[in-house]
């Protein structure tokens, strides 16, 4: 069975390409690589924001306006279940819609919050009656008499000790209720090969698969094959609602843009994933761009306008959320996460100037936490890219950095950021997302013989609990131990099931169609309450620890005695149990089956959900407060930092990335003063900064520039217009601090104060 | 093996010196400026011992940030005030390859014996200088520091003749420092120098007064608040700072 673009459509569209493999079968990254122009100079080339972006953006910020004004969301379908033909067209404005260069929404107005029932119609429904909507009740009936969705699935399945897991929150955030996300589309394929070719070869694939040997293995494949097919199909409808006819390859820049988007735009029409990555695009439309700008087809300004237009897109990206999942992943977040630069496999860096339109859409619109907009770093970047990385940076805190050093060995040099931080091969790999297991509380188990502080509950095993009124270093680790070995397997085993059900109820038919057939996949695991637990074993070893006990015996306070050292001044003491404890942890993750024959892997980030697994978790050893907020993902414990900004960051950089290959997400805010005196001293030392960390070997970093001033100040006048877009980064992403609760806003505050002065 | 008194060190320091650098406080002063930020380093002989081996492998840790431009920087304290230590840190900095500046006001400053010569020694170690030059005038610099100031302005000239590049910094506090008159003497004086490679205005901050009352001493600048923006600009305007 031969498939192959027709000629006459290959001399069109790739006229002046280079390169073979990727003409002979589906292969993006070689495309890149044979045509990519690396880009060494400045940002001086940078046009400002056409007429119609002004308009269009002038246009959106109205609307959020409004969403905000109501609570949150604009309006919700109630009547239409998504997919990817249910709406006609809709645009940011009917009456500017020639202004728009790159179309398609995910209804049929803007902002408006789609109906998508097959995560758990329950979630579904609750989240329209939270802002005043209301669910035809036949959509109601049908989801629950007619049809099972994921969430019905996965609670038919859960066993007791899942269902008490889950509900002392020991195993928390998990994707039972909504989409898991995670997975990248390589939407890049769309424009580069056009949907019929893509078709074609599904259609292969599925002729040649199981044949032979229909186990259940084949079985299960085919239809999901099928499945794949059938949403190539109806994408190619979706765009001819909107006048495009994608069946052939992208011919121009404007195109390809275009034709990109679409294949994105059948993701979030379909799934409501936790993370709805667009993936690394920008080298890759950097390719058309050069072309139309060789061939004179189009000006830097149009080029820009283009960009500028698709950001506006990502910026719009919207799901109904029930509030408790707001509270987990607080101002809104879609993760429509997009990277820049890195290092090739042959030593060339691939910064192109699409990478500084990109950061560039940060000054002509405003800082924005969507896209999350992530810098794959490496020392060996060109040093006028990373002076304008730094620049957004310090004048936009909306960027997140990544070191593409230990990434690309792992990944290659076309892995995308699937999620806020972590790394998949574009189009080769899906990961199955896994939320986190709260290390903390796990302690706090070991110390009490199972029982759940808030609860008062047996949810781990009745191993005997600690009797003594100091603790014992030895004891404790032999305990924690076993009770950690107890989590991880009951751990896995929820994620098994999750994702057989989602799988089987809520498959990514149209992202899944743009990824190989035979893909890699990884397991995902995650730690929480990662620093306290560090420092809780450290205090128990160096210092003295008497237990508080409650009328029933419980441990539920601590009164140490004695200093000790604490993770996050680059002290090796601390620093080796953060080591243990994240090897400890994977260690015990790899001695159990993963579904469908996935890699497991662990990550630390919490993203904003620090406040609410703290709040979930009683005192801990290390002197933190029953109910108070954890430090999020990998940063070192309030106020333990005690040697400056870098001593921190090198304690971080010590946790080894093999034994994390999901992510170790650092958060830090550094006030302007304290970076230089002058806009170029800030954007100097900001650069220095990165390359001392990511040389290390560290993997992550959200960079801050402001002071806590400015924080107080935008918490008590959230009305001021200078506040509208202030964005910060927060654990793996980027928020309006408007959208936070209170109590993050809080947490925020908190920790920036503990940060350098 | 030689000692020093320190008082602690930062693993960051941004904003004294040239790119990124490692701060060490070395403990010890003899002006008493009633804006110190730091009263808590004044008293000579105590602070953490350290030999300047494990104090540049304490900095050395942090080299990865330096880049081409970062290093150590040396404040205090008076870190003259520990001169012999100072330089056996400096000369063993600059055989790990490692850029040094020294953040001084100068009082120890003097042409007499032993110092001169130790001094001299100093600067074959030392690569940039930042010199605080408290007030220009040298009645006015003994009500606020307790010292004159002819040594001092002694030192820069000295510097000069040495062609030791040195950035100038000045403290603007309301009231006591930011008169125009006087910014214009020093502007006048920092003209006769020739190795001034940058000035620095400083704005008056009280971030460190809480020391002063942890340390039993009267502040004399609690109502003075830190200078408005146009004053610091006018500073800088007359100083010559683009």
């Amino acid at each position: 069975m031969k498939v192959c673009v027709p000629e006459e459509v290959m001399k069109v569209a790739w006229r002046g390409f280079s390169g073979r493999k990727w003409k002979e079968d589906i292969n993006v990254r070689e495309f890149i690589q044979s045509n990519y122009t690396m880009y060494d100079g400045d940002e001086s080339f940078l046009a400002p924001p056409t007429e119609a972006t002004d308009k269009l953006w002038g246009r959106l910020q109205e609307l959020q306006k409004e969403e905000r004004a109501k609570g949150g969301v604009l309006e919700c379908e109630t009547e239409i279940v998504s997919s990817l033909t249910s709406y006609g067209p809709g645009y940011i404005d009917e009456s500017m819609k020639d202004l728009e260069q790159v179309v398609g929404l995910q209804t049929d107005k803007p902002l408006k919050r789609a109906f998508m029932p097959y995560g758990g119609i329950k979630m579904a429904e609750q989240a329209a009656s939270t802002y005043g909507y209301q669910i035809n009740p036949d959509l109601h009936r049908i989801f629950t008499d007619y049809h099972k969705t994921h969430n019905q699935a996965v609670f038919d399945a859960y066993t007791p000790e899942m269902k008490r897991a889950r509900h002392s929150h020991i195993i928390t955030g998990l994707p039972d209720t909504y989409g898991r996300g995670r997975i990248v589309g390589d939407y890049r394929r769309v424009a580069l090969y056009g949907l019929d070719y893509l078709t074609q070869m599904k259609e292969k694939d599925l002729f040649y698969c199981g044949g032979r040997n229909m186990s259940e293995e084949h079985i299960r494949l085919r239809e999901e094959i099928a499945e794949q097919i059938r949403a190539l199909k109806a994408m190619k409808e979706m765009a001819k609602i909107y006048g495009y006819d994608i069946s052939h390859p992208a011919t121009n820049a404007k195109e390809a843009v275009q034709w990109l988007y679409f294949g994105y735009l059948a993701a979030i029409k379909t799934q409501n994933g936790a993370a709805m990555s667009v993936g690394r695009i920008s080298t890759f439309l950097d390719i058309y761009i050069q072309r139309d700008l060789q061939e004179g087809t189009i000006t830097e300004s149009e080029a820009q306008e283009l960009i500028d237009h698709l950001v506006l897109k990502f910026r719009m990206v919207k799901f109904a959320r029930i509030p408790s999942y707001n509270e987990l992943f607080s101002g809104d977040p879609v993760w429509v996460t997009l990277e820049m630069a890195g290092i090739g496999m042959d030593g060339r860096h691939m910064v192109t100037k699409n990478d500084f339109r990109f950061l560039h859409t940060l000054e002509n619109m405003g800082p924005a936490p969507e896209p999350n907009l992530t810098v794959l770093w490496s020392s060996r970047l060109p040093e006028s890219f990373k002076k304008y990385a730094a620049k957004i940076s310090v004048n936009t805190s909306s960027i997140q950095y990544e070191n593409d050093c230990v990434m690309r060995p792992v990944w290659g040099d076309d892995y995308s950021i699937c999620c806020c931080v972590s790394a998949t091969q574009t189009g080769k790999e899906i990961q199955f997302f896994g939320a986190r297991a709260n290390l903390a509380k796990c302690l706090l188990y070991a110390l009490n013989g199972g029982v759940d502080l808030n609860t008062h509950e047996q949810v781990g095993p009745e191993i005997a609990p600690i009797t003594s009124e100091y603790l014992d270093y030895d004891e404790v680790m032999h305990k924690f131990n076993a009770m950690m070995s107890w989590l991880v397997e009951l751990y896995v085993n929820t994620l098994n099931l999750i994702h057989y059900m989602h799988d089987k109820y809520y498959y990514e038919a149209a992202e899944m169609a743009l990824i190989d057939t035979y893909t890699r996949r990884t397991f995902a695991t995650g730690i929480a309450g990662f620093s306290h637990v560090v420092d809780s074993i450290s205090a128990i070893k160096y210092a003295k620890v008497k237990t508080i006990r409650d009328d029933a015996g419980l441990i539920v306070d601590y009164e140490i005695e004695g200093d000790f050292p604490r993770y996050g001044n680059d002290d090796e003491r601390a620093d080796e149990i953060a080591i243990w404890l994240l090897k400890a942890f994977m260690k015990k993750v790899r001695e159990h089956h993963t579904y469908r024959n996935s890699e497991p892997t662990t990550s630390i980030l919490t993203i904003t959900s620090n406040v609410v697994y703290g709040k979930a978790t009683g005192a801990t050893p290390d002197g933190r407060k029953a109910g108070a907020p954890f430090a999020p993902g990998a940063n070192p414990a309030y106020g333990a930092e005690k040697n400056g900004l870098l001593a921190s960051l090198n304690s971080v950089a010590k946790l080894p990335y093999e034994f994390a290959l999901d992510g170790i997400s650092n958060t830090q805010t550094i006030s302007p003063g304290a970076l230089g005196h002058s806009e170029a001293e800030r954007v100097n030392n900001l650069w220095h900064i990165l390359d001392g960390y990511f040389d290390q070997g560290a993997h992550h970093l959200n960079v801050n520039v402001f002071g806590v001033d400015k924080l107080r100040d935008c918490m008590e006048h959230p009305e001021k217009p200078e506040y509208a877009n202030f964005t910060i980064r927060v654990s793996g992403y980027a928020v309006k601090f408007i959208d936070l609760t209170r109590e993050q806003q809080l947490d925020v505050i908190a920790r920036s104060e503990h940060t350098y002065l | 093996m030689l000692k020093g008194y320190v008082h602690s060190t930062e693993s960051f320091g941004s904003v004294d010196g040239p790119g990124v650098r490692f701060l060490i406080f070395l403990q010890g002063c003899a002006m008493r400026c009633r804006y110190c930020h730091n009263a808590d380093t004044w008293r000579v002989g105590v602070g953490t011992e350290m030999t300047a081996g494990e104090l540049l492998d304490r900095a050395e840790r942090y080299r990865s940030y330096w880049g081409t431009e970062g290093g150590i920087t040396v404040s205090g304290g008076e870190p003259l005030l520990q001169i012999e230590f100072l330089t056996e840190l400096f000369r063993e900095a600059k055989r790990r390859g490692i850029h040094t500046c020294v953040d001084t006001a100068g009082q120890p400053f003097s042409r007499e014996e032993p110092f001169f010569s130790r001094f001299r020694e100093l600067l074959r170690y030392t690569d940039l200088l930042l010199v605080d030059i408290k007030h220009i005038d040298c009645a006015a610099h003994q009500k606020l520091t307790g010292h004159k100031n002819d040594n001092i302005l002694d030192m820069l000239r000295f510097l000069s003749d040495e062609q030791k590049p040195v950035w100038i910094r000045h403290v603007l506090v309301p009231g006591v420092t930011d008169d125009d008159r006087m910014l214009h003497r020093l502007r006048a004086f920092i003209d006769t120098l020739q190795n001034v490679q940058k000035i620095e205005v400083l704005p008056y901050h009280a971030m460190g007064a809480y020391k002063w009352k942890e340390l039993g001493l009267a502040y004399t600048l609690d109502n003075t608040p830190p200078p408005a923006a146009e004053r610091v600009k006018n500073a800088e305007r007359i100083l010559g700072i683009r």
